[in-house]
């Protein structure tokens, strides 16, 4: 809880890591001052890219404590403004799973090695990048707490299977390996509610530890205040219901 | 993810001026701009001249298909035209 008579500051800006396959990613990160012992988050970035949005709710995590990190995942297609380089790689089918956990992977190594690191890290992602926060808790074994907002195509059917995505993620459910918070519109066209029911039953038969928070006046990207799909009380409920979490999987 | 993608032949004009036309990217998808969750988003692009190189256009399905059907309702007069001969570089 932010008190006004803290005195605060944070260190934000860009920096490269190694990601998949060694190759150098540009890679927003943005941290409290201070020697720590600080948890840490991964952001994973949506479909429209590594945006401004992206930047604030980094910052964000940082200024309620965490050494947050934002890989651009689009990094090795193209580099120009966010929008002319995310549409030029939703025309290639967009960026391959493999190649996406690895450099999350990456982001969630650099951060663990930070001496201001108290060995605990979380992911977070939106849309697609909701989706890849779930797989990544499925696949990668460093995560301690999975965000997903609003996981677009968590579950995929054959039609949607590609090359890039070649497994529908709800399939990898059992390897699930930390507690996950999901967040939801009830308006949303992906997921559905349909589908969002399908994704909790599996964790639960599962035996996943998992909360789900359902949104019934809220759509797809609700927390996107510069878009109409805006929803104040929902987004502003479920920031605070992704601090509460983040409190009691990374203390 | 719905994208189709096809060669086109043309010019366009982006923020820099016109530029040739190498590719049209069609996809049914969340749009930048446009206010609806879902929308058709029609990029224009030279993929030589990198990827600012782009005329962007966010429409609704019904607008995407009124377009759709207004074109090939000028292409349709315009061959029947006896005074228009197909230009062919």
């Amino acid at each position: 809880m932010y008190t006004t008579d803290q005195f605060e500051g944070m260190l934000a800006g860009t920096i490269i890591i190694k990601g998949q396959g060694n190759d150098p990613i540009n890679t927003y990160f943005a941290r409290p001052e201070g020697p720590g012992p600080f948890p840490a988050v991964v952001l994973i970035h949506h479909l429209p890219g590594w945006d401004e949005l992206y930047r604030e709710f980094t910052r964000r995590f940082a200024h309620h404590g965490y050494l947050a990190i934002s890989p651009d995942l689009y990094c090795r297609e193209a580099k120009g403004t966010p929008e002319d380089v995310a549409a030029a790689v939703r025309a290639e089918g967009g960026v391959s799973d493999e190649q996406v956990m690895g450099d999350v992977q990456s982001a969630a190594e650099y951060v663990l090695s930070l001496p201001s690191s108290n060995g605990k890290v979380a992911v977070f992602g939106t849309c697609s990048g909701g989706r890849h926060a779930f797989l990544s808790g499925c696949q990668l074994d460093v995560f301690d707490a999975i965000i997903e907002c609003w996981g677009g195509n968590v579950i995929m059917d054959e039609s949607q299977i590609t090359d890039k995505q070649p497994v529908s993620p709800n399939s990898y459910t059992t390897q699930l390996s930390a507690p996950i918070l999901g967040i939801f519109g009830d308006l949303d066209q992906s997921p559905t509610p349909e589908q969002v029911n399908q994704h909790e039953q599996e964790l639960k038969d599962a035996g996943k530890n998992y909360e789900f928070h359902r949104y019934p006046e809220a759509g797809h990207g609700f927390f996107y205040y510069d878009r109409p799909i805006y929803h104040q009380s929902s987004a502003v409920d479920g920031w605070g219901k992704i601090f509460d979490f983040l409190g009691r999987t990374l203390s | 993810m719905i994208c189709e993608r096809t060669k086109v032949d043309g010019s366009g004009k982006g923020q820099k001026g016109w530029f040739p036309l190498t590719m049209a990217n069609v996809s049914y998808d969340h749009p930048f701009n446009a206010p609806w969750e879902y929308g058709v988003n029609i990029d224009f692009v030279n993929e030589n001249l990198g990827v600012g190189a782009r005329l962007a256009v966010e429409l609704s399905p019904q607008s995407a298909k009124a377009l759709a059907d207004t074109i090939l309702e000028a292409l349709e007069r315009g061959e029947k035209d006896p005074q228009i001969k197909v230009s062919i570089l």
